[in-house]
């Protein structure tokens, strides 16, 4: 078996298949060995991670925490703005809400509010458990939220090369930047190059399919579903192109404008609640800026305005499913 | 306080007069390498650390030539030349940062103390708890400066803590605690001297409650005064027996310093505020088109 620092030790230049989990660890690996100011603070972060990161970088890099997301964020922003580059690791997405405040009220405004003065470059981590019947107090997907904040960037990678790029940037970019990972994108397997310096700029979209006849943007998770659907209705002849904003702050509305320019029609998969969730917030722009380049109406599919729920009966239909895609994309034809 | 009734300052303005000597005193027990983060009130605590009163007056009157370019105002003046870090106007959200300003200087191996103003108040949030806890677990070079001036806005003591005596709650998370004349410029300093020196070698935080009072009302425009929170007698009483100001200056006269040379140290100060006045009058609003200055440093793709 390899062990981890071999997988690691790729010549540059070249791709290798890893998940993006894998690729999420060796992001984290690479930028620690480059620059000595990135830290890791969380939960139970010495112990888990597959790489042994305790041994590779000792006790001073790696902190676990006790149970107190206010303010062991709060003590990373703190940190940030006195010359390190923590990466704080809130493991639950719904954990946010704990630590919202330091990520508000402080990390988002300090640079306004000193004018300029302090840099807080800080990477909050966490990942969203949607599914798997969690109940609803872990299985949220909170990052509509702080797309109302200004001063933050958001990132939701899918895929392997995009969680190892969109990393990296996070932890060299000078200001706070939040990333929402999905567990069930964890397991995914994909091409990652090795090269060190791979980046993936904040705040660009990529084209994860092309097509002619829908535009389908598919934000974090609801990438699964959304490809399951995409690959059934080519075979039905319909030619979907499919869009993962990555950067859900600032989100890319040039890249989705292009293609709905080409197809006309706009379909948006978002897996959090229906209500001001960031299909809301592309609908509102395009309708804005590009009603006069759409054929049809814009459609939505979200998690209703329920919380999500803990039997297994309930849970399977309450994100967007392969089928109503299928369905909402046939309709919007 | 004329500049504000005048219009000239917008705003809230939460003045710390009564507090000068927990503020002094602890500041001048910090070198100019050292870190301090304040509240709302900390008014006096940049003077303290070293901040250059004229950016303070500007910025108290939202000047471009303000300290932070009149983007904090009042209740968050920072200099980070000077080590001014932050100052927040969430009670008790400063308490975690200057915490994480302490872990820096740890994993970084620098020697740097850093000092955390807060109230009386800001003791009941979770931060203070969770920091403390994390502070002490990790014998960061913290002191935890709490300005006891009896009362959380309205709201006194015997109100609001189940345990009045805050330095009680110290030992609870394994560090010192201990109680300080604040109106004691000396004594305070001396007490942070000591926590100053202990975080120096190691030995982690100290939680030093300094025991004041404030003159003045909570803020001003919050009209608090009328609602009877406190008498009228115990505000007289404090200013005429317990100004730190007239304190520190009997015990210099009894040291055998002359009245003379306090007069003169005293009319240097006044020009130096004048002249800090003159400077934020005469400095410009920010243009509206620099509105969105500062709120990135690195550059956005999207
Ligand atoms: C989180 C939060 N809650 C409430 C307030 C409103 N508020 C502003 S100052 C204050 C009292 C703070 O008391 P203390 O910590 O003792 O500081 P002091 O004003 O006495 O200096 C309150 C309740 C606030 N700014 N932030
Ligand atoms: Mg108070």
């Amino acid at each position: 078996m390899q062990t981890d620092v071999q997988k690691f030790a790729a010549t540059p230049g070249t791709h290798i298949e890893m998940t993006y989990f894998d690729a999420l660890m060796q992001a984290q690996v690479e930028e620690m060995a480059r620059d000595e100011r990135v830290v890791l603070v969380g939960e139970d972060v010495a112990v888990y991670g597959g790489v042994k990161l305790l041994e590779q970088f000792g006790r001073n890099r790696i902190w676990n925490t006790p149970i107190s997301e206010g303010s062991f964020t709060g003590m990373g922003i703190g940190a940030a703005i006195n010359g390190l580059r923590p990466i704080v690791d809130l493991t639950v997405g719904s954990f946010l809400y704990l630590a919202s405040d330091q990520i508000i009220n402080q990390a988002s405004k300090l640079r306004f509010m000193t004018g300029g003065q302090i840099d807080i470059p800080v990477v909050v981590r966490c990942c969203m458990y949607p599914v798997g019947s969690n109940a609803a107090q872990h299985a949220d997907r909170p990052y509509p939220f702080f797309m109302n904040v200004p001063g933050l960037k958001i990132v939701s990678p899918t895929g392997a090369a995009d969680i190892k790029g969109l990393m990296k940037s996070a932890i060299r970019d000078d200001d706070p930047v939040l990333i929402f990972e999905d567990n069930h994108l964890w397991t995914v397997k994909g091409d990652v190059p090795t090269d060190p310096d791979h980046l993936i700029p904040i705040g660009k979209a990529d084209v994860k399919r092309e097509g002619k006849d829908i535009t389908l943007i598919a934000v974090a998770g609801a990438i699964r579903a959304t490809m399951e659907a995409v690959d059934a209705l080519d075979e039905e002849g319909i030619s979907v192109e499919v869009i993962d904003p990555r950067t859900l702050k600032p989100l890319d509305h040039e890249a989705f404008k292009s293609s709905v320019a080409k197809t006309g029609r706009l379909l948006i998969v978002d897996n959090a609640h229906r209500v001001c969730n960031v299909g809301s917030e592309i609908a509102a722009v395009m309708a804005e800026e590009a009603f006069y380049l759409l054929k049809r109406p814009i459609v939505r599919l979200s998690a209703p305005d329920i919380h999500v729920p803990f039997s297994p009966a309930l849970e399977r239909d309450f994100y967007p499913t392969k089928e109503r895609i299928m369905q909402a994309s046939r309709q919007l034809l | 306080m004329r500049q504000f009734k005048g219009g000239k300052i917008p705003g809230y303005l939460h003045t710390s007069v009564g507090q000068e000597a927990a503020i002094v005193g602890a500041c001048l027990a910090i070198g100019d390498n050292d870190a301090m983060t304040g509240t709302h009130r900390s008014h006096g605590h940049p003077i303290g650390k070293g901040a250059h009163l004229n950016a303070l007056m500007a910025e108290l009157m939202g000047k471009e030539g303000g300290i932070c370019k009149g983007r904090g105002g009042s209740m968050h003046f920072a200099d980070k030349s000077v080590g001014i870090m932050t100052e927040s106007a969430i009670v008790g959200g400063g308490i975690p940062l200057a915490t994480g300003c302490a872990f820096s200087a740890k994993v970084r191996g620098v020697d740097q103390v850093t000092l955390c103003f807060f109230g009386d108040g800001a003791v009941n949030q979770g931060t203070f708890h969770e920091s403390l806890n994390m502070a002490s677990l990790w014998k960061l070079a913290v002191i935890y400066l709490c300005e006891n001036n009896l009362y959380a806005f309205t709201t006194s003591l015997a109100q609001s803590h189940g345990q009045a005596d805050i330095a009680q709650r110290a030992p609870g998370y394994g560090m010192p605690g201990l109680t300080v004349d604040g109106q004691d410029v000396s004594a305070v300093y001396e007490a942070v001297a000591q926590a100053v020196n202990r975080a120096r070698v190691g030995q982690g935080p100290t939680l030093i409650v300094a025991e004041t009072y404030r003159f003045d009302d909570h803020s001003f425009r919050s009209s608090s005064r009328a609602l009877g929170y406190r008498s009228a007698e115990e505000v007289e009483k404090h200013k005429r027996d317990r100004d730190p100001l007239s304190l520190y200056r009997k015990v210099l006269l009894e040291e055998g310093e002359n009245e003379e040379n306090l007069r003169a140290i005293e009319d240097e100060v006044t020009d130096d505020v004048k002249q800090a006045l003159q400077f934020a009058l005469a400095s410009p609003m920010p243009r509206p088109e620099t509105l969105p200055d500062y709120m990135f440093k690195s550059s956005l793709a999207g």
